[in-house]
């Protein structure tokens, strides 16, 4: 590593003991769970996060193996099997999106690598960064216990302490969390949605104030990574929208505790005006989940197709723009519900205009790859997939979108195979992208990338034979939500649950990679791939105060004066530009 | 680097800021971006009272002038805006090392925080008398469950709504909404507005005189718990923020009496100030939207 450190060419002027970095910085589980330090925060954020990643991928393989036969054969009793449907989908979908798809490129990724990408030592807020932590922690708890006794309860008929967990799906959907005796606790669910989303809150308060005051004077707003203009965008929605989520929720436990009557049709209430209220909030959501994802791909692209990114003001504006235009689509969800046709109306013609930005960024990607020298490491073929499933999700979107198709499609099969194609194809995509890009950066150590690759492809395969046959079965009518179907569906979900086994498998060897090149992977060079935004100037892993003197601010994708040196060393800058960009 | 050794003996100046000024722009921007989300929070409540308050004027204008106390929302206002000009002050003061008045200022706005939760606390007593708090214990909502008919007309009426057999919402009462999509068809919209929940043309155009009971439409007869719902929700939820701007407040006036304020470093008292500001705006706000509407 000191070799590493020489070739960087930047004085080193805080003296400290060799090899000291920020994960052996300090020791004690203590110095972990109080610490304030970003990367640390990152690291754990990590574990939790895959942790409820994996329990939500349980619980989907458990739909997928109830979903092969039409008839509902899991338990004895056909109805006691139903019942448990609805509360393994319910966890499935809410922990997946509350506790995995939401936090995990901003709360992992971005409070890694957002100072680091800023030249600064630390988020704005460290302390709001460990309450963020803490609330997702216990809220998350909390939240998985609820649904967790809800399956229990529904698989074996017995009472865990606190409640029949959850089975309205991860919406809430007034009336059946308003009815009495229905629904499960949904009260205790709420609570602990309410607290995870302030976790969310904090993470964009923290990420906005970064990004407005601890930029160096010489990065202006358009020398910025476009990792950071995404989760600028990110955490604006995180900041507007989440609010009237906690509000909404906060309602819903008081039409549970005190009837007040906001929501319940039978004291008055309109259980539609808590869907206008929940896609406030969830709409906006949604676009929590995909900007990170984008900005990963901004960040890959350029680097391992060696060549500046293509269209840069294009793609930063873009991501403000579909921030913007996230939260005037809302409507969309509920063309059904009973809105006026002028509103259907309106809300359709918004949301075909999300293509807009969308595409723009899809187009820049790949002109940036357009005679670029590829590099297929696996961060890259998770990026070339991304392109290729989030054209698929985002163009069934538009069937979606306009109003005859969705009276047709609406709450059939095809609607979850758009948003797992957006949500879990993209998001989770450009997540391992990222994951596999900035690894040898988080932890020092270099992955087996040629298991990696084929990891890759194995979850590419996987996914589409997952989730494709879905929009056939959801054209030809295969209503969500359902434990049983008519047998004429059953090849499609025989083809996806073998295609979501595929991608199990895939994700196990991906889980593999990782421990392995903890283990025994050889140590990795300051720079491995070639970038240039500022958490490449630094040692990998960094030191605890993430840099030995202020990093030089450039271009983020002038790639040209990087050369390849070896597998210890990497990536080093050449000594004649550097002398030359100083003066 | 260079500046942040420097500036490194300042007890207040976190490792990795390089100037207080940094520290101090980076703490306004976070307020400023909390209030934001304390706002559209509070917008959740402010729209359930805008779709409620469109559909039902007739309700909120009976139940603001029956039940509610003008005079004593108006003093109310009053020492809340008070308390908001002796917060700004106290921040002045700060800014300026004017130590004694900083606390001075504080014991004020402290003083008018507590003012207002106790004659809030008054009104909230009234309306338990008269039998209007929330649910169960709100004589007009149809799950009430005490047995004093303070108004008999009223609760007779809410209770018993015997002349009315009109099912609230014709789409969800020919369907259990619980039999999920088995019955989904039924629910389905037929794309047609139903207006019979709204309230009459005649009446929204009401004069200007208190709205009896007996004089409402049946469907607002309903409804009136509604207002109640959103009464205390936004009251309520306000009267919370009153607190934890009251707390915030006595930890700055201990800090202040051990002297840690100065014109160099008073970044807490500065936002402390803009929540309590935002507090009490949300107050102007609530003042007019219930107790000015009849």
């Amino acid at each position: 590593m000191s070799v590493a450190v020489s070739n960087l060419n930047v004085p080193v002027v805080c003296e400290r003991r060799p090899g000291d970095n920020y994960i052996n910085h300090s020791r004690g589980i203590l110095s972990w769970i109080f610490t304030l330090d970003h990367k640390r925060i990152g690291i754990m954020y990590m574990v939790l996060i895959l942790a409820n990643y994996l329990v939500g991928g349980i619980f989907a393989m458990l739909l997928r193996i109830e979903l092969l036969s039409p008839k509902p054969w899991m338990l004895a009793d056909p109805d006691a099997t139903k019942q448990l449907y609805n509360n393994m989908f319910t966890l499935h979908g809410a922990m997946m999106i509350f506790l995995f798809v939401i936090p995990a490129i901003p709360a992992i990724l971005g409070n890694f690598a957002l100072p680091l990408m800023l030249g600064a030592k630390d988020v704005a807020f460290p302390r709001l960064n460990l309450l963020s932590l803490w609330c997702y922690g216990l809220g998350g708890f909390f939240f998985v216990y609820v649904l967790f006794s809800g399956v229990y309860h529904a698989a074996t008929g017995n009472i865990l302490p606190g409640g029949f967990g959850l089975d309205t799906g991860w919406t809430f959907y007034t009336p059946y969390s308003t009815n009495p005796g229905s629904g499960g606790n949904v009260v205790a669910a709420t609570l602990g949605a309410f607290i995870i989303g302030f976790s969310s809150i904090l993470t964009g308060i923290n990420f906005v104030a970064s990004i407005h005051t601890l930029r160096p004077k010489t990065m202006g707003w358009f020398r910025m990574p476009l990792f950071l203009w995404s989760l600028y965008a990110t955490s604006i929605l995180q900041i507007l929208a989440t609010p009237v989520l906690a509000i909404t929720l906060l309602l819903l436990i008081a039409e549970k505790t005190l009837h007040i009557g906001i929501f319940d049709w039978k004291l008055g209430g309109d259980p539609v005006l808590y869907q206008h209220f929940f896609w406030f909030y969830s709409h906006p959501a949604v676009y929590i989940m995909i900007l990170p994802a984008m900005g990963v791909m901004s960040e890959v692209m350029p680097v391992f197709c060696r060549k500046h990114i293509f269209g840069y003001a294009f793609i930063a504006c873009s991501s403000v723009g579909l921030a913007m235009l996230s939260f005037f689509v809302w409507g969309h969800h509920m063309f059904v519900s009973g809105q006026s046709p002028l509103v259907n109306s309106i809300f359709s013609l918004l949301t075909f205009s999300v293509a807009i930005p969308s595409a723009v960024k899809v187009f820049n990607w790949t002109a940036t790859m357009y005679k670029g020298s590829i590099r297929f490491n696996t961060p890259m073929l998770y990026a070339m997939g991304f392109i290729m499933v989030f054209t698929a999700g985002g163009l069934t979107g538009m069937f979606l979108g306009s109003l005859q198709t969705n009276v047709h499609l609406h709450d059939t099969y095809f609607v979850v195979a758009h948003f797992h194609y957006v949500m879990m194809g993209s998001t989770v995509f450009a997540f391992l992208a990222g994951m596999y890009y900035w690894f040898p950066k988080i932890f020092g150590k270099m992955y087996n990338d040629k298991v990696g690759r084929v990891a890759a492809v194995l979850i590419f395969i996987g996914f589409n034979l997952a989730f494709f046959p879905q929009f056939v079965g959801g054209a030809h009518g295969m209503p969500r939500r359902w434990a049983t179907y008519p047998p004429e569906f059953q090849i499609y979900h025989v083809l996806s649950t073998i295609g979501a086994f595929l991608m199990a498998s895939g994700l196990f060897i991906v889980l593999y990679n990782w421990v392995a090149a903890l283990l025994i992977g050889p140590p990795a060079p300051p720079n491995p791939w070639g970038g240039n935004t500022l958490e490449w100037a630094t040692t990998s892993p960094p030191p605890h105060d993430n840099f030995a003197a202020t990093p030089e601010v450039g271009d983020p994708y002038n790639l040209a004066d990087w050369q390849y040196v070896d597998n210890k060393q990497g990536w080093v800058k050449s000594t004649a530009t550097n002398v030359r960009t100083q003066a | 680097m260079s500046t942040a050794t420097t500036a490194h003996h300042d007890p207040y100046l976190a490792h990795h800021f390089d100037s207080s000024e940094q520290q101090n722009a980076s703490a306004k921007v976070g307020m400023w971006v909390f209030l934001a989300t304390e706002i559209l929070m509070f917008g959740g409540l402010f729209c359930a009272y805008a779709v409620y308050r469109h559909l039902h004027p007739d309700v909120f204008e009976f139940c603001a002038g029956k039940y509610l106390n003008t005079t004593l929302g108006a003093i109310n206002t009053l020492i809340l805006i008070t308390s908001s000009f002796t917060m700004a002050w106290g921040v002045r003061a700060a800014q300026l090392n004017q130590k004694k008045l900083l606390i001075g200022c504080l014991s004020l706005t402290l003083l008018g925080g507590a003012g207002f939760l106790g004659i809030k606390a008054v009104e909230y007593r009234d309306k338990w008398v008269e039998h209007v708090w929330v649910g169960q214990w709100n004589q007009y909502n149809a799950d009430y469950t005490g047995s004093d008919k303070v108004e008999p007309n009223a609760s007779s009426a809410a209770r018993t709504p015997a002349p009315d057999t009109r099912p609230i919402d014709p789409h969800l009462a020919t369907a259990d909404p619980n039999t999920g999509t088995a019955n989904e068809s039924k629910i389905k919209p037929h794309f047609t507005v139903d207006t019979s929940l709204a309230a009459p043309p005649s009446a929204v155009s009401a004069s200007r005189e208190t709205v009896a009971y007996e004089n409402l439409s049946t469907p607002d007869k309903k409804r009136v718990n509604a207002f109640f719902s959103c009464y205390f929700l936004m009251t309520g939820l306000h009267g919370i923020h009153v607190v934890v701007g009251m707390g915030l407040i006595s930890w700055l006036l201990r800090r202040s009496l051990k002297g840690e304020f100065n014109a160099r470093y008073n970044t807490p008292v500065d936002l402390v100030g803009l929540y309590w500001h935002l507090v009490d705006l949300i107050w102007i706000f609530l003042f007019p939207l219930f107790y000015l509407i009849h």
